[in-house]
């Protein structure tokens, strides 16, 4: 493509010897409206960011009070949590590792379907399905996290308990397969973008070289928009995470670790249930409410380095994208 | 000049103190909160110009407003501790107790489950965590499900404080937020064992005997059932006979009030 140079045509009574920006002096109400622009603009933007540094500050002005007097060490390491007891425990690492527990488990059931989901939307099914199933994909998205718990006590409860034999349908098991269910849109959601993102070129060289469907999915078209796969996964991982309403009702709650640490039919508690929990009881100026306040500064921290680590992957995604 | 001024101070009083007369304040606990709600409602219907709010925020939230003078009835779910009631007196608050509805934590199973009577200090060890399986309390050899109630809840304190006698929980039991939710996990899991308020008991689970003495109205309300407490309200003083408050902390004794405080799922003082 030859490059065309844009060349400005003046009128005749143009005159050639001024630079076309007007100066402050020329133009004094155009100067300050644009500068006053850029400045509201900026604020306006700096608010969101302001809003979310705030609310850290926020709940770690708050944990403080309890970090001070109980110590960081019986909190993360202790499998205790009696907050209400005559000598309170407030110990956080069962509801660390409940969290941990629900969310890895979920992405496995989660991450294969999503990603195999997301390759049949963009690579094998024909342009007019694919325009129908994304959106009923992100319709999922939009269920009441309510709804789902319910679902979850009411229905798969039971059925876990009459199926498999399991002692208590409230589990981790449970859990995880619900937020399996709620992470799933948004990982089908990204990783179909970033493979379809890698347009024909890609998929048309393989196949000239001979390689078949199969080979071109998994070793060519996968490996490349494995930046925008792994930003799905880790947005669906934050989703699992900050999830509230389903494990407060499917998990069971119990402030446990299971006890061969692989058994996933025993009943967990994550962080998210235990603030949501007990928020509402804790009186002001307590080290309980403080507690849980710390328990939120954790799982802030968990997700801000998600996020931090979907950002980077996303960037390199959409370079990899603009490059091609 | 003198005349306008009499007159306008007047009916500013009489408007201020009109409208003083027609708000009633109540706070206090969650699990006596639904039974003061049934009687607001009630008494906006009968007189249309009263204002009543009912706050639920705890029974130490309640006994707090009641000393501090911000509330005319404080509902609690146990009685006012040492502290509360020397604050009250300090401030010039002479608390009165009135009861209005006993409360009965019933221990339910699942229908199948061959168990039908418990002692107490059994029920301590399996929420406690000692006995994990229902073959050492003369049932099938299955697993114990312990379902309690989360922390926030009345039902929880009232079960902690006259079951577990202050000894904690063990690690394994679920916590549920809700009496409903307690009745769908008891309902659905053969190994379960749970509490709910004697409202909730219905025929798709079934209540046990504690220490020998099955749940019911009768032997609730009487206190001979071992998990049962009654539920207060709290005024400053006893009420003015005539006034609103006196007719709210009075309405439990009428018919209308005893079928509010049943349909509420309490157990009602008075046989009516």
């Amino acid at each position: 493509m030859e490059s065309r140079s844009l060349t400005l045509t003046l009128g005749p009574s143009a005159d050639r010897r001024r630079p076309l920006a007007l100066t402050p002096g020329e133009d004094l109400v155009g100067f300050i409206s644009s500068h006053v622009g850029r400045a509201v603009l900026f604020l306006i933007t700096a608010t969101s960011v302001l809003a979310v540094l705030l609310i850290l500050l926020f709940v770690i002005l708050r944990s403080v009070p309890f970090l001070r007097d109980f110590g960081v060490g019986e909190f993360l390491t202790s499998r205790l949590w009696r907050p209400t007891a005559d000598e309170p425990v407030f110990g956080a690492l069962t509801l660390i590792v409940g969290s941990l527990y629900v969310s890895i488990a979920a992405l496995l059931f989660a991450v294969p379907v999503g990603i195999l989901a997301a390759v049949f939307l963009s690579d094998i099914v024909s342009w007019k399905i694919r325009n129908v199933a994304k959106p009923v994909v992100e319709i999922l998205a939009a269920i009441p996290s309510v709804a789902y718990g319910f679902f979850a006590v009411l229905v798969l409860a039971p059925w876990m308990q009459r199926r498999f034999g399991f002692s208590t349908g409230t589990n981790a098991l449970n859990a995880s397969i619900i937020l399996a269910v709620m992470a799933l849109p948004t990982i089908i959601s990204v990783a179909e973008d970033a493979i379809s993102a890698l347009g024909r070129e890609l998929r048309e060289a393989s196949y000239s070289l001979g390689a078949t469907r199969l080979e071109t999915m998994v070793k060519v078209v996968i490996p490349a928009a494995h930046s925008g796969i792994i930003a799905a996964v880790v947005l669906g991982m934050m989703r699992a995470i900050g999830e509230t309403m389903v494990v407060w009702m499917a998990s069971g709650n119990a402030t446990q670790i299971p006890h061969p640490w692989w058994d996933l039919s025993q009943s967990i508690r994550t962080m998210t249930a235990t603030i949501a929990g007990e928020m509402g009881e804790a009186p002001e100026g307590m080290p309980h409410r403080s507690a849980l306040f710390a328990v939120g500064v954790v799982l802030l921290l968990m997700t801000f380095m998600l996020n931090i680590v979907s950002e980077y992957f996303l960037s390199r995604a959409k370079k990899a994208a603009g490059k091609s | 000049m003198q005349k306008m001024l009499i007159s306008a101070l007047l009916f500013g009083l009489l408007l201020g103190g009109s409208v003083q007369a027609q708000t009633l304040q109540i706070d206090g606990s969650t699990t006596v909160g639904p039974i003061a709600d049934a009687f607001a409602e009630y008494f906006k219907r009968v007189h249309p110009d009263l204002d009543i709010t009912v706050k639920k925020t705890g029974s130490g939230d309640g006994a707090a407003a009641l000393v501090d003078g911000r509330c005319d009835i404080a509902t609690m779910s146990r009685f006012m501790k040492d502290k509360e009631f020397k604050d009250a007196v300090a401030n010039g608050v002479y608390p009165v107790a009135h009861v209005v509805a006993m409360d009965g934590v019933c221990v339910v199973v699942h229908p199948s489950n061959p168990v039908g009577a418990l002692t107490k200090a059994q029920i301590r060890d399996i929420y406690a965590g000692k006995i994990a399986n229902w073959s050492q309390v003369g049932g099938p050899s299955m697993p114990i499900v312990v379902i309690s109630r989360d922390t926030s809840s009345g039902t929880y304190e009232t079960f902690d404080e006259l079951v577990m006698a202050k000894q904690p929980m063990g690690s394994g039991v679920e916590y549920v937020n809700a009496n409903p939710q307690a009745h769908a996990r008891v309902k659905t899991t053969s190994g379960a064992i749970g509490y709910v308020g004697i409202g909730f008991v219905d025929r798709e689970v079934k209540a046990i005997k504690v220490d020998q003495v099955a749940p019911s109205r009768q032997t609730i309300a009487s206190g001979v059932y071992p998990v049962a407490r009654p539920l207060f309200l709290f005024t400053n003083g006893y009420p003015k006979l005539g006034s609103m408050v006196h007719k709210f902390c009075a309405f439990y004794l009428t018919e209308k009030g005893q079928e509010l405080v049943e349909a509420k799922g309490f157990v009602p003082l008075t046989a009516y």
